[in-house]
């Protein structure tokens, strides 16, 4: 099933769906798959694994220190695809190749598509490849049905939302706001204007990201976006107190109580 | 040869090196430079304004310097020496920054910031700051902060806040990290000042604009107090600024050859190098905006990089450089730390001039090359900085035991005090 349909059938069952995110061997991959057994046991719907990179630009202080640490722990491309392998096996929820585009330039665009396939991969999401340089990656991506999730940011003209919109394949990813991952997010008018300037120019469910971190942000959310983004909050819980603090932030944040 | 004259789809390319490798929230800043860069290079006054500036402000046009004794030494060539030391600040990063200060006045923007290694960009932008009245932040790695105090001692004085860069390894890409970071958050009021011709487009492009001044003036200098042309022309190479800047003087010279000479640290065997285009290490990458050869292992994964000199202790090079090795224009060549400190002693006894560990670097392979060749044969060395700023390296490098007593002495001043009173 491809990814739109698999978004499209499980907003039948929900008003938003929620994506979340770990970054591969940090603080390791058995603290890796804890993380993601509990963002499986609170229903979410898609699952981002950073590949960790030297030069993580668009990141902030918490995943650019996730990322020297993952390094640090000697992860390479090999162990990545492995992790992911696994993850995929074990999990229902598609997994998204997270990372920079030097992983995929260094491995050539079919080796990269190709093993992301063989791990049982959705897709992939990396901030530093603009429409504009993707030189023929999405097309390879497109015949081994994958896809290719492209980045809008405010400031964004509308004809350039509308082609993202047509070169984006499952859903597109909606940065609310200037800055880095990891800062507060204020959703207010602008933001609404913005979404809505979205939701005229692509037909793809959008999903928003960058300072989503309270159950209050994904109640805003609702009915403006269809998938909710959260990152650095996550990670933010772990290093606070382990499994136990993510699993009280998940219940906070996606529980029904 | 126009680099810059980029075939429809391929904007911003040199060869397949270039590009904008950019998120999307700064694609429509990108945008307005780009457009601001396009009219400033289509406006004569603004290049005029641009080098009226220079010359009241720093000391152009720059000399070429005959070095008669040395060249006697050597008994071969003849060397030659552009002298971008004499810039304000000391050194050709003062080029770029004036440029970019008055095209982001052009843009209307009110706060600069920039990434600096050894502190030489820091300065030169600190400096234009404070000329322009914008607000200023420096981004620096923590090692190079605690190696380079002098350089902060004189940005901060200049009314510049220094950022040190906890992350990565403390150094020069990490400082550019950091300043990327900031650009993303505060575009609408900040111009990124990169201090070379490196990153995302149209920064390379811009930068050797700016720095292309040093070229004309050194081609027209040659003609007319010199007589002929030089035979081979000698840059060091970090990102590649001061390289490009001279090399754009006599591109479409053909009988003229371009030597390029990178950081060979300890050695292109020892793994504590930073040569991109002439050790194995060095392929084809894509990080901090742009297309290059970077020092990278096979996952893509940035190398540490070393070099004596902390101006050239970069893991890219300007994808115009990369393009221009790839076509043969440029030969590429490597200087290990212990030549340069041997070019630098040489050239400081034999005649007077005290350039910097970056620029002592095409020193040496130009000292090197010259004992083979004709008396006739005329080098061009292109000395990019001034050493003063060094004295610390230096004095350890060469183990000069009564400097090592100052600073005891100097410490235990200041631990009693005393310095104050």
């Amino acid at each position: 099933m491809n990814l739109e349909t698999y978004i499209r059938n499980r907003l039948k069952q929900k008003p938003i769906g929620t994506m979340t995110h770990v970054i591969a061997g940090y603080p390791s991959f058995d603290d890796n798959l804890t993380a993601l057994r509990l963002m499986k046991k609170y229903n979410v719907d898609l699952v981002e694994i950073q590949m960790p990179f030297s030069e993580p630009t668009a990141d902030g202080p918490v995943f650019v220190k996730a990322n020297q640490e993952a390094l640090k722990n000697g992860i390479t491309v090999d162990h990545y695809f492995d992790f992911m392998k696994q993850a995929s096996q074990e999990f229902d929820f598609p997994i998204l190749m997270m990372g920079y585009y030097n992983t995929a330039l260094k491995l050539g665009h079919k080796n990269f598509i190709q093993r992301l396939k063989n791990a049982g991969g959705a897709g992939f999401i990396l901030p530093d490849l603009p429409l504009e340089e993707q030189n023929g990656l999405f097309d390879t991506a497109a015949s081994n049905e994958l896809s290719p999730i492209l980045l809008v940011a405010p400031t964004t003209p509308d004809e350039r939302l509308n082609a993202i919109g047509k070169a984006a394949n499952g859903f597109v990813y909606v940065v609310a706001r200037s800055g880095v991952t990891g800062d507060h997010t204020a959703f207010n008018k602008q933001f609404e204007t913005y979404i809505q300037r979205c939701r005229n120019a692509i037909k793809l469910p959008l999903a928003v990201g960058f300072g989503v971190s309270q159950k209050k942000d994904i109640e805003y959310l609702t009915g403006k976006a269809d998938i909710a983004i959260i990152g650095t909050a996550l990670l933010r819980a772990w290093e606070y107190g382990k499994a136990e603090a993510l699993e009280e932030f998940l219940d906070g944040l996606l529980g029904n109580g | 040869m126009n680099l810059f004259n980029f075939q429809p789809g391929h904007e911003g390319y040199y060869g397949e090196y270039g590009g904008a490798y950019i998120p999307e929230i700064l694609w429509s800043t990108i945008e307005e430079l780009k457009t601001a860069l396009k009219n400033a290079k289509a406006d004569p006054d603004f290049w005029q304004e641009y080098i009226s500036l220079m010359q009241s402000y720093s000391c152009r046009p720059t000399p070429i310097s005959y070095l008669e004794n040395l060249s006697r030494e050597l008994g071969g060539a003849q060397l030659y020496v552009k002298r971008e030391d004499l810039n304000h600040t000391g050194s050709h990063k003062a080029n770029n920054v004036m440029g970019q200060g008055l095209l982001t006045k052009r843009l209307g923007k009110t706060r600069v910031i920039a990434e600096t290694g050894a502190g030489q960009h820091g300065v030169a932008t600190a400096t234009m700051a404070a000329r322009f009245g914008f607000e200023c932040v420096i981004y620096m790695g923590t090692e190079d902060v605690a190696r380079q105090r002098p350089n902060v001692f004189w940005m901060e004085q200049l009314g510049a806040t220094v950022v040190p860069v906890t992350d990565g390894s403390q150094t020069l890409k990490d400082a550019i990290n950091e300043a990327m970071r900031d650009w993303v958050t505060n575009y609408p009021t900040t111009h990124y000042v990169l201090g070379t011709a490196c990153g995302t487009h149209p920064f390379p492009e811009m930068v050797a604009w700016f720095q292309s001044l040093i070229g004309t003036e050194a081609r027209e200098q040659m003609l007319s107090q010199y007589g002929s042309m030089p035979d081979k022309v000698f840059a060091c190479v970090g990102g590649g600024s001061n390289a490009l800047g001279l090399f754009q003087g006599f591109l479409d010279d053909e009988s003229v050859e371009l030597v390029g000479v990178e950081a060979g640290g300890k050695g292109l065997d020892s793994g504590a190098h930073a040569t991109r285009l002439t050790s194995r290490e060095g392929s084809v990458g894509v990080a901090q905006g742009y297309k290059t050869y970077f020092l990278q292992n096979n996952d893509g994964q940035m190398l540490h990089t070393h070099s004596i000199s902390a101006g050239l202790d970069y893991i890219g090079v300007s994808p115009i450089l990369s393009h221009l090795k790839q076509t043969g224009r440029i030969r590429f060549e490597a200087a290990t730390d212990n030549e340069v400190i041997e070019a630098l002693k040489l050239v400081m006894k034999k005649e007077g001039l005290i350039p910097a560990l970056e620029s002592a670097h095409a020193f040496a392979r130009a000292i090197q090359e010259a004992p083979a060749l004709p008396k006739h044969t005329k080098l061009l060395i292109n000395q990019s900085g001034r050493g003063d700023k060094d004295i610390f390296t230096v004095a350890d490098a060469i183990r000069d035991e009564n400097w090592e007593h100052f600073i005891q002495g100097k410490a235990k001043d200041y631990e009693s005090r005393n310095i104050y009173s």
